[in-house]
């Protein structure tokens, strides 16, 4: 926070004040019943992300293209709401969900299978993936999803003036939707799985020692899959919220770099789910306050990018002290 | 759709250019991967690199200094890296993506001012008679400067990796950071060096995509090049040579994909532009049965006590 403070110096705003607006205005401040749903709103993709990449970490699978599952999973969701539209039911969002839920898992298998059958770096194929999505989506929101009564404007229909695939506010003006629901739950399950199941030591195992665990009949194959398609899962299921409830439509610019902030938001939340739920907490907060920023003081958009980046920084560096035992004075060894 | 609106030569000129920030940026992953450093970084420098690169020669009128502090900021963005890894022993994977993050934002924060800027251009280096030769001429000698840099350091690199003496302790680091610890080199000291020259090749890179490519700033411009680099080290299976030859085959599918988009090819834009990103992936399917060539020591943490 300290340098945080020195970057708005350096950008000739005053520390206090943009430190002040960006953590304390979205929970305090005069505006804050409209900023507070927007932190579950932000919040929800962003733990649901993470809960699913932690998974992944621990194990020393690294999934990092959250972002194009994330944009798998809205497409797949949106595509089966639009296929129904205009009819009315109650079956017609489960669906949807569950259509999400398989694009982002769908999406996460490709790397998942390559690892597992050729050996792949799935640090790689899944990156590249993000970008095959990214050009995927455009081609849909310019074609097959366009909306015909759009006027020729990209974008497909807006699902908010969709009923049955509306994923609406629980409680009017909450931000409590489904999505967040979703994310609680997934912190629940993910800490149960760790800390209670055997699914969940394999995958602390092989983290910290994969020897060992294939020595005590982990099998690694299944593991891979198991965290890749999981976290695939649930990135999928939070584009999918978000195409039908906050943004309503499947835009060519529809994917604002959720997968790649939760990647900080699980190592910030020490891959811990109860860590990620306050991380991604706080995440959200640097979104919101960095938007509040950026209209009152005219702090621009991409600073808020480089204190997330050095958070993660920090976060790193400071792993040392939990991991090792510092001791000064001692003879230069290195 | 109409493919005699591709022209072979300038196809083929192109292709050189556009595999040029790929050779930058793979080669210094090279180097520090053989030094036994993984670092994932190569995207955030490669843009930060084109960033710093593009703002300085706008500001100074002359592409090469541009360059210059292109690689100063790569090497600096790097240094960070080495930081993490190598003083307070971060997870490579993780500081990496950090960098790659970091990077990136970072790079919109500078850029902002230089959106919509012409940059200086960097004049093709006169061969004389040489490039009035038919075919060859302008296929081959009309660049500029920094693509036959590029070239010459694949070449250098090769030689010192075979040949020299400090070639020969990189690999050992690289192999081996326990024996060669225990023959009395700086393994830390070694492996800086080695990431900062990464970080230096990717910030050159970077620049050539900003500076000549382009030539122009946006946001996130690198687009997964830097990804691409370093799938390329490993499809060369760590050999400077045929990391040439895969930087051509890369840079040919993008220039192939960008003509064939000229070109009104019944395909939709959008699918050709995956084109580069699937190759990348099927490439990497076909190679990465053979993991023999890899540094032994490829991103273990090293620690004197250990």
């Amino acid at each position: 926070m300290f340098f945080g403070g020195l970057l708005f110096v350096a950008l000739g705003k005053d520390p206090v004040a943009a430190i002040r607006t960006i953590f304390y205005e979205p929970l305090f401040g005069q505006y804050a019943f409209y900023y507070r749903p927007q932190l579950l709103v932000k919040g929800a993709p962003l733990v649901l992300i993470a809960i699913g990449l932690s998974l992944g970490f621990k194990a020393g699978i690294w999934n990092i293209g959250a972002e194009g599952q994330y944009i798998m999973g809205a497409l797949f969701g949106a595509g089966v709401g639009l296929a129904f539209y205009p009819y009315e039911a109650w079956f017609v969002f489960p669906l949807m969900v569950a259509a999400g839920a398989f694009g982002g898992w769908i999406w996460a298998m490709i790397p998942a299978f390559l690892k597992v059958r050729f050996g792949t770096n799935e640090i790689l194929v899944s990156l590249m993936l993000v970008y095959v999505a990214e050009q995927f989506l455009a081609s849909m929101s310019l074609g097959l999803m366009k909306n015909p009564e759009g006027f020729g404007f990209p974008g497909s229909r807006n699902l908010q003036q969709y009923e049955s695939a509306f994923n609406a506010d629980l409680i009017e003006g909450s931000g409590m939707h489904w999505g967040v629901v979703a994310a609680l739950i997934a912190v629940i399950f993910a800490y149960v799985l760790l800390s209670k199941h055997r699914l969940g030591f394999a995958i602390r195992v092989t983290g910290e020692a994969p020897r060992a665990a294939r020595f005590s009949g982990v099998n690694p194959v299944r593991l891979v899959l198991f965290c890749m398609g999981m976290s695939g899962l649930l990135a999928g299921l939070a584009g999918m919220f978000e195409v039908s409830g906050p943004a309503g439509q499947v835009t060519i610019d529809f994917n604002v770099g959720y997968g790649f902030t939760a990647i900080i938001v699980a190592f910030l939340g020490r891959l811990h789910p109860v860590g990620i739920l306050l991380a991604g907490g706080l995440m959200a907060l640097t979104y919101i306050g960095g938007d509040i920023a950026q209209s009152q003081l005219g702090l621009p958009a991409a600073a808020i990018q480089v204190f997330q980046g050095m958070l993660l920084f920090f976060l790193l560096a400071l792993d040392m002290l939990t991991h090792y035992r510092l001791r000064f004075g001692t003879a230069e060894v290195v | 759709m109409d493919l005699s609106v591709i022209n072979p030569v300038l196809f083929v000129a192109g292709f050189l250019v556009a595999a040029t920030p790929l050779i930058f940026a793979a080669i210094g992953e090279l180097i520090a991967e053989k030094s036994g450093v993984l670092n994932l970084g190569v995207e955030g420098m490669m843009i930060t690199g084109a960033i710093c690169g593009f703002a300085v020669a706008v500001e100074t009128g002359s592409p090469l200094i541009g360059f210059a502090a292109a690689a100063g900021g790569g090497a600096a963005l790097s240094l960070l890296f080495a930081f993490l890894t190598q003083v307070t022993l971060a997870n490579q994977v993780a500081s990496g993506l950090a960098l790659t993050l970091f990077g990136l934002g970072l790079s919109a924060l500078l850029g902002q001012n230089y959106v919509g800027i012409k940059p200086p251009r960097l004049g093709d280096i006169d061969f004389g008679p040489l490039a009035d030769i038919p075919v060859l001429g302008p296929v081959l000698f009309t660049h500029d400067i920094i693509l036959y840099l590029g070239i010459a350091l694949v070449a250098a690199t090769w030689a010192v990796l075979k040949f020299t003496r400090a070639g020969l302790v990189l690999r050992a680091v690289g192999e081996s950071h326990d024996a060669a610890h225990a023959l009395g080199f700086k393994v830390k000291r070694i492996r800086t060096l080695a990431i900062m020259f990464g970080g230096a090749c990717a910030g050159v890179g970077g620049a050539y995509i900003s500076l000549i490519r382009v030539p122009q700033w946006t946001e996130g411009m690198t687009a997964g090049v830097g990804w691409i680099a370093l799938a390329l080290v490993v499809f060369a299976s760590w050999k400077p040579w045929r990391l040439l030859l895969g930087a051509y085959l890369f840079g040919g599918i993008t220039q192939l994909q960008l003509n064939l988009q000229g070109a009104g090819v019944a395909i939709p834009v959008e699918y050709l532009a995956m084109s580069p990103y699937l190759i990348t992936i099927l490439v990497l399917v076909i190679l990465s049965r053979d993991k023999s060539a890899a540094p032994a020591s490829l991103g273990r943490i090293f620690h004197a006590s250990s």
